[in-house]
């Protein structure tokens, strides 16, 4: 009775404006230009931006969600989705790990994720972030000092305005697809990173350590610059699971490198990926292009895609500058009922570009999965060179792996390269393991890791560990 | 009214003419045509929006004015000129009109059915009513609805089990240049009995400057351990529009072999589909192309492994000149349940000009986890290596391209027994190579090298 008594104090206390604005800190679901400008309010964004998220959102109007991809879901209701909410009260989350599910707890387990970062990643309402804020204060200070500037994109427009008009939506413009014109319309959160000429920054950036990060935004907006000769690593995503309340996750990525930078972008990406029938996981549409604007520049994705029910994701290249050079490194695991259609764009528009695909997809269960990729070389890219090397290996008989790779070239001296292979784990290897005394199930780890090495090694080391951990608990119970 | 609906309006318009000036019909003609009439209508000329147009603008078709050819005429001379220098039982039509005179049905052996198919529906139009239609149907594309809305004349070809015809039989397909470009939408229906064995050759040529269109629907079913070798050889002057549907069902332990040998043509678009429905059938798809000028040569193909132990294996080349504009797409898909599979693909494509384009999509749907597949694309340039170990030999640099470059080539042609066919073909790519590849003199020494 008495916790009852409690919480009714603690609604009126709303009521009486105890906090203030409550009212006003939620939208109802639905779009429209109303809706934007709330958000753009709320944000204390300049006129501008507004403007630019409107622009977005009326093309956003004349677009029909894409259908090409091999994916199957039921058609998403986009005003029955809530564009705003301020993060989580801490009496609403769970109060301690006992009340968190015992099987994300036992995944937590599995990959070995220290005890204090197991409530944070369960949302759960502790002072657990404690750790990774002091840890973020003193990075914050050291790339003070370099002179990168690292800021949630909200921030960043109300700091940086003139940085991030200069170069938002050059990469991925408002209208460049569906989702992505709705992201410009309604992002609420995400990172800007800006590393100016000359700098190689002093660490490698993680959402991870970022304050206010524990809560990933639904409609991510993130923009990198390099500068010449400026070069950074940036991380995205953790290999722990993730609860989530929204289903439908539309993030946009830009990277902007100028003459002589490197941008190496890691992805690792394990959003809930729904229950055994699919249902819930979440749907992943998300947009990543690079733009090799200078010469000589470098843009690397490497991506370990593990999560969702629902996974879209085509992080490109365009490679501008001359003798630039796009790289695309991926691991695709689904099992269950998981979808993924995802792959890379390599764009050769300027002389001697280079860019270099490593797919490896893994099916399971009753998952399907596609590679999907292009690989257009222009007529003034003169020598340009693609290798594609996309492999998929199939386990059990009720999964499918498809490769649908486009080439389009107009160039005489351009060399490119594809060559796919679609197999199973060989019995005879599976034999000469447990011959050995391995079991079953870790000799298909050991082979899957095998099978995914030319990508892991191109992960930050600390990712690469996790992601090796990450692959099994992943394809647990898809053998035997 | 819109371009899109004026377009296929000119289309409607001419079938409603030849309908009016059409005898008495089976009611399943009238039928099917009336059905192609309508999806033809409902599905418009496809636009580069539709996937598997993406890479092919048919505009120069959809805009065209066809009419439709109502006699045979072609001169013998050159006719002999045209035709393949080979013994075979031959139908001949121009411009999609049957000529008995040019063609060669005296001394078919026995269990060999070879005629044309108004004169296989004046006889027993029940016989082909059945399988007509049955694998390509009004639903495949715009193109074989047109083809059924107008379909009257092709060929028919039934081999009756057990029957190995050693003789090629020919189907050649004239072109002529008539004062107005025609249209003509041939039908072919081959129906191999169980054990019987062919060699099929199509040929499609005609005469400088015929700039028609053909839009041809092609059937093959084979039964049980049949064996069917397919040429597709096309030569038709540079103006010529050529749009083919070819599918083809094969039964147990059957195997199809496809040349698709593309020399000549405007436009020329091939779709090929296998379904390999029974264990132990086996398809081969090979291919070649040459482009040059403004040629645009799309080929599709598609193995459907329908079935556990089936093997598909796939090579196709290209070379690509001018402003030559290629298309290669090919796709194996495995059903679920369908274990045991080999489906191989490799392509590879020689840009010989910077104005050239080539466009290929080589696609894997894969729904069983006991398979072997893989597809290889490549496009690039001639070896360095190569063309370094042939000048070390005294060959200038322009004539070893030259060399390489029918090397190239003959990597698909090694592959063809009918030498006429390989020979002929060799030397069309010779002639074709741009001049600076200096070949005089060493185009006849490859050839008498490959004779030996």
């Amino acid at each position: 009775m008495a916790s009852q008594e409690m919480e009714q104090l603690v609604r009126r206390d709303y009521k009486e404006g105890f906090v203030t604005d409550i009212e006003s800190d939620t939208v109802p679901p639905g779009l429209d230009e109303n809706t934007i400008a709330f958000i753009s309010n709320k944000k204390g964004e300049p006129e501008w931006m507004l403007e630019w998220r409107l622009q977005a959102y009326r093309q956003w109007l004349k677009m029909t969600p894409p259908s090409w991809a091999h994916l199957d879901y039921p058609p998403i209701d986009y005003q029955a989705i809530s564009y705003y909410s301020a993060p989580k009260r801490p009496e609403d989350r769970p109060q301690s790990l006992d009340e968190v599910d015992p099987k994300l707890l036992e995944t937590y387990e599995k990959l070995g994720i220290p005890l204090h970062e197991r409530a944070a990643l369960a949302g759960v309402a502790v002072d657990a972030v404690f750790d990774s804020v002091s840890v973020a204060t003193t990075f914050k200070e050291k790339l003070h000092e370099a002179g990168v500037i690292f800021c949630s994109i909200s921030e960043a427009i109300r700091e940086y305005p003139e940085l991030v008009r200069q170069y938002l939506g050059t990469v991925v413009p408002q209208g460049d697809n569906y989702f992505a014109a709705l992201n410009s319309a309604v992002f609420t959160d995400g990172s800007f990173v800006f590393v100016p000429e000359g700098v190689t920054c002093p660490m490698e950036l993680s959402t991870y350590f970022r304050i206010n990060a524990a809560n990933t935004g639904q409609f991510e907006r993130t923009l990198i610059v390099c500068e010449s000769r400026a070069q950074v690593s940036y991380l995205e995503g953790c290999t722990a699971p993730m609860r989530d309340e929204n289903q439908l996750h539309a993030a946009v990525v830009e990277l902007v490198a100028l003459e002589d930078a490197y941008i190496k972008y890691s992805t690792v990406q394990n959003w809930y990926p729904g229950d055994e029938d699919g249902k819930g996981g979440i749907y992943n549409f998300v947009t990543k292009r690079g733009d090799c604007r200078g010469d000589r520049s470098r843009i690397s994705w490497t991506q370990v895609e593990t999560g969702s029910a629902i996974t879209w994701k085509y992080p490109s290249c365009v490679l501008r500058g001359k003798h630039s050079i796009g790289e695309f490194y991926s691991v695709a695991v689904t099992n269950g009922r998981q979808q993924a259609d995802t792959g890379t764009k390599m764009i050769h528009i300027g002389e001697g570009t280079r860019s270099y695909i490593v797919s490896k997809g893994i099916s399971a269960g009753r998952a399907n999965q596609s590679y999907r990729g292009l690989v257009k070389v222009g007529p003034r890219a003169k020598n340009a060179r693609n290798f594609t090397q996309c492999d998929s290996l199939l386990i059990g008989d009720q999964c499918g792996a498809h490769t649908f790779p486009y080439q389009e070239i107009g160039n005489s001296t351009a060399t490119v390269e594809h060559e796919a292979t679609t197999s199973k784990i060989g019995e005879d290897q599976l034999f000469y393991c447990q011959s050995r005394g391995i079991s079953e199930e870790d000799a298909v780890s050991m082979i899957v890791n095998g099978f995914c090495k030319d990508v892991f090694q191109e992960l930050p080391m600390e990712f690469a560990v996790e992601a090796e951990a990450l692959l099994s608990v992943t394809l647990e119970g898809a053998v035997g | 009214m819109s371009d899109v609906q004026s377009e296929v309006q000119t289309f409607l318009d001419r079938l409603a003419e030849r309908n009016a000036r059409r005898g008495e019909e089976p009611t399943w003609i009238a039928a099917r045509r009336q059905a192609g009439a309508a999806r033809f209508e409902a599905m418009g000329f496809p636009n580069r929006r539709v996937e598997a147009w993406k890479y092919t603008d048919v505009r120069a078709i959809a805009r065209g004015d066809f009419a439709l050819a109502s006699d045979a005429d072609f001169s013998p001379a050159t006719a002999a000129a045209l035709t393949l220098p080979i013994e075979a039982h031959r139908l001949t039509f121009v411009d999609g009109v049957f000529s008995a005179a040019l063609s060669q049905l005296e001394g078919l052996p026995e269990g060999v059915q070879l005629l044309p198919l108004s004169r296989a529906l004046e006889e027993n139009h029940e016989a082909v009513g059945g399988p007509l239609g049955r694998l390509t149907g009004v639903e495949f594309s715009t193109f074989s609805a047109l083809n059924t809305a107008f379909m009257e004349e092709g060929a028919v070809l039934r081999l009756a089990p057990g029957t190995v015809v050693e003789k090629p039989i020919v189907l050649q397909f004239l072109s002529r240049a008539n004062e107005a470009p025609v249209m003509s939408h041939p039908r072919i229906l081959v129906e191999a009995g169980g054990r019987s064995e062919a060699t099929l050759i199509e040929h499609h040529v005609g005469e400088e400057g015929a700039a028609n269109f053909t839009n041809l629907v092609e059937e093959v079913i084979l039964d049980r351990n049949a064996i069917l070798t397919h040429y597709k050889l096309q030569e038709a002057a540079l103006a010529d529009l050529h749009v083919a549907s070819i599918h083809v069902e094969q039964a147990r332990d059957s195997r199809y072999t496809s040349f698709n040998l593309n020399l000549g043509g405007g436009l020329v678009r091939t779709d090929l589909i296998t379904d390999l429905n029974g264990q132990g059938a086996d398809a081969h798809f090979y291919g070649l192309f040459y482009g040059q000028g403004r040629q645009h040569v799309d080929s599709h193909t598609l193995a459907n492994h329908n079935a556990p132990h089936t093997t598909s294996n796939e090579n196709y080349k290209g070379i690509l000149d001018d402003r030559a504009h290629g298309v290669f797409n090919g796709k194996v898909v495995v059903k679920r349940d369908s274990q045991k599979i080999e489906g191989f693909q490799s392509n590879a494509n020689l840009l010989l000009s910077d104005r050239a384009e080539i466009d290929a999509k080589p696609e894997l749907e894969i729904y069983a986890d006991d398979v072997k597949c893989s597809h290889g694309t490549t496009t690039g340039q001639l070896d360095e290596e190569a063309i370094y170990a042939l000048r070390s030999r005294g060959i200038d640099r322009q004539t070893a391209r030259g060399l390489l470059t029918l090397a190239f080539a003959g990597e698909v042609l090694e592959l063809v027994d009918l030498d006429a066919i390989s020979e002929r073909v060799e030397l069309a790519v010779a002639g074709k190579l741009p001049e600076r590849f200096n070949l005089a003199g060493l185009v006849e020494a490859a050839v008498a090298l490959g004779d030996e």
